[in-house]
């Protein structure tokens, strides 16, 4: 973990975490507040005390749509659902949520985060993360 | 202070919104700035107008940037200062907010305020594509969520904690789609019923097509000046008595409620602090309905309603043209249209017709506090201005 302590507090950073299939959030040692996307500062008191800590990635969806109209690079996709999770570990996260059927999914069902695999590609070329009923 | 109007709205254009074929940014803006000398013969552009504040969202459309000097040579105001301002859809509301707080300084005494986008000449996926800039990109775009899926994320939202319907978003549409056939400059000039808005095809559920205003070109106008000068150009001058502006997280995700736009509630408190009014004393209002939920949150991000009464609001009438308290009398940014950059300063010229009887057909009598919401991209910008009849 020593190493992991020394790496930025970026989104960068946060994008190389998914890659490992991992959530991870910067937690302010100073007044606990949990940020996710990571900030080097904390949002709350700006304390740069931080750390990283691992977000099990288990949470309840607070809302959702179901896109029909796709932009391109999504297209072959459509209709998918995409919804805003609350985690357990507290911070909100955006994501598509598969495996299930679009006219079953609930607001308040449990979901858990599932990683795609790396595409590559052009810039950003960062991994993607989604939710799939726990 | 309370109550003293912070600027005077000497002059208002605005050019037909709609497809408009074979003109530029430049050419609409230069249409709307007409109809605004042509309304106030006494004003000399290049000896009044000291400075220019334009809305402008997106460079891409016709691969132009620095567009201000561009527009204010246009216009006819070089060698005046001209700063263009991108807050998304909420871009010459912002602009107009810098020329009132540029008057009420004290350092000028004339200004003019404008917004501008040309849109349509692209195809609907280009136009798409560049209005999701307003979004955020490594946690809003990237995962696949579209500006019509941010919205419907709040519409999801608000039926769930309110129990609002589809019916009551799609009767936003209709309302505004009646005022719209009103209005000779609107995109839009046909009503719809509400079984045709029901039938339009999903967008991002539970948003239809009629539920998301359009893609459109246009322009308007403003000409600013102190209170204490307005009648040397107008007999008619309409007072801007109250303003205010906030911000927000650009992520949705990122905030505590997705049934409220916090930015809107909170440049609504200080509009009507700034006024010494109260959300009863307002009239007649011009809100942004880029999604008819949009509409339904904004009757009760300002007051009109309390949270989660939005949609009973349009149910009952309230808001239609021969309601209580008309709200989008133009047709909205449903009806008349959406040209991102142009849409606040659109609002503004709409209550300032309406304040001066102007507004022809759709005219409501007897109004004398007007006021204008207007919202950048999924709610990170929000501004809210009170008038008042001169
Ligand atoms: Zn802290």
């Amino acid at each position: 973990m020593e190493a992991v302590e020394k790496l930025a507090f970026t989104i960068e950073q946060f994008y190389a975490f998914v890659k490992g299939r991992r959530i991870m959030a910067a937690k302010c040692t100073k007044c606990e507040a949990i940020m996710l996307p990571p900030r080097f500062v904390c949002k709350a008191c700006r304390s740069t005390n931080l750390k990283w800590v691992e977000l099990e990635g288990r949470g309840k969806l607070l809302t959702y749509t179901i896109i029909n109209v796709a932009p391109s690079r999504f297209q072959r996709l459509a209709p998918y659902v995409v919804g805003i999770v609350q985690l357990k570990d507290g911070p909100n996260l955006l994501g598509m949520i598969r495996g299930v059927k679009p006219e079953e999914v609930r607001i308040g069902m449990d979901l858990i985060v599932d990683f795609e695999p790396p595409e590559g590609g052009a810039w950003p070329a960062w991994p993607r993360y989604y939710f799939k009923p726990a | 202070m309370k109550g003293k109007p912070l600027a005077s709205i000497a002059s208002a254009g605005l050019s037909k919104f709609g497809r408009r074929d074979g003109l530029y940014a430049r050419e609409l803006f230069l249409e709307a700035v007409n109809e605004a000398v042509e309304r106030c013969p006494n004003v000399d552009l290049r000896k009044d107008v000291q400075a220019l504040f334009v809305g402008h969202m997106g460079e891409s459309y016709e691969h132009q940037g620095h567009t201000g000097p561009t527009l204010a040579d246009w216009a006819g105001l070089l060698p005046a200062p001209a700063v263009r301002v991108e807050a998304a859809c909420a871009s010459s509301g912002v602009a107009l907010r810098l020329g009132i707080l540029a008057i009420a300084s004290g350092l000028f005494n004339v200004v003019m305020v404008g917004g501008v986008e040309k849109m349509t000449h692209r195809t609907t996926a280009e136009a798409v594509e560049f209005l999701a800039m307003a979004s955020d990109f490594p946690f809003e775009q990237w995962h696949g969520v579209t500006f019509p899926g941010l919205f419907a994320l709040m519409a999801t939202a608000h039926m769930n904690k309110y129990g609002t319907t589809e019916e009551q978003m799609a009767l936003v549409a209709v309302k505004n789609h009646r005022n719209g056939s009103l209005n000779p400059k609107a995109h839009f000039q046909r009503e719809v019923t509400l079984e045709e808005a029901l039938a339009s095809r999903v967008v991002a559920w539970p948003l239809k097509l009629y539920d998301c205003c359009p893609i459109s070109d246009g322009a308007g106008c403003l000409i600013l000046t102190k209170p204490e000068l307005a009648k040397r150009f107008t007999d008619e001058p309409v007072h801007i008595v109250g303003s205010g502006q906030a911000s927000d997280s650009i992520g949705v995700y990122e905030r505590e409620e997705f049934t409220s736009l916090a930015a809107a509630k909170e440049a609504a408190r200080q509009a009507y602090e700034t006024a010494g009014l109260s959300p009863k004393d307002v009239q007649i209002a011009e809100v942004h309905d880029c999604f008819t939920i949009a509409e339904i949150i904004a009757y009760e991000d300002l007051g009109f309603c309390k949270p989660g009464e939005g949609g009973r609001l349009v149910e009952e009438g309230i808001t239609a043209l021969n309601g209580s308290m008309p709200v989008n009398t133009s047709g909205g940014l449903k009806a008349k249209g959406h040209p991102v950059g142009a849409t606040g300063v659109a609002q503004a010229y709409e209550i300032c017709l309406q304040l001066t009887g102007q507004a022809g057909r759709r005219q409501v009598e007897g109004v004398n506090v007007g006021l204008t919401h207007n919202v950048g991209g999924s709610g990170a910008t929000a501004v809210v201005n009170i008038y008042k009849r001169g």
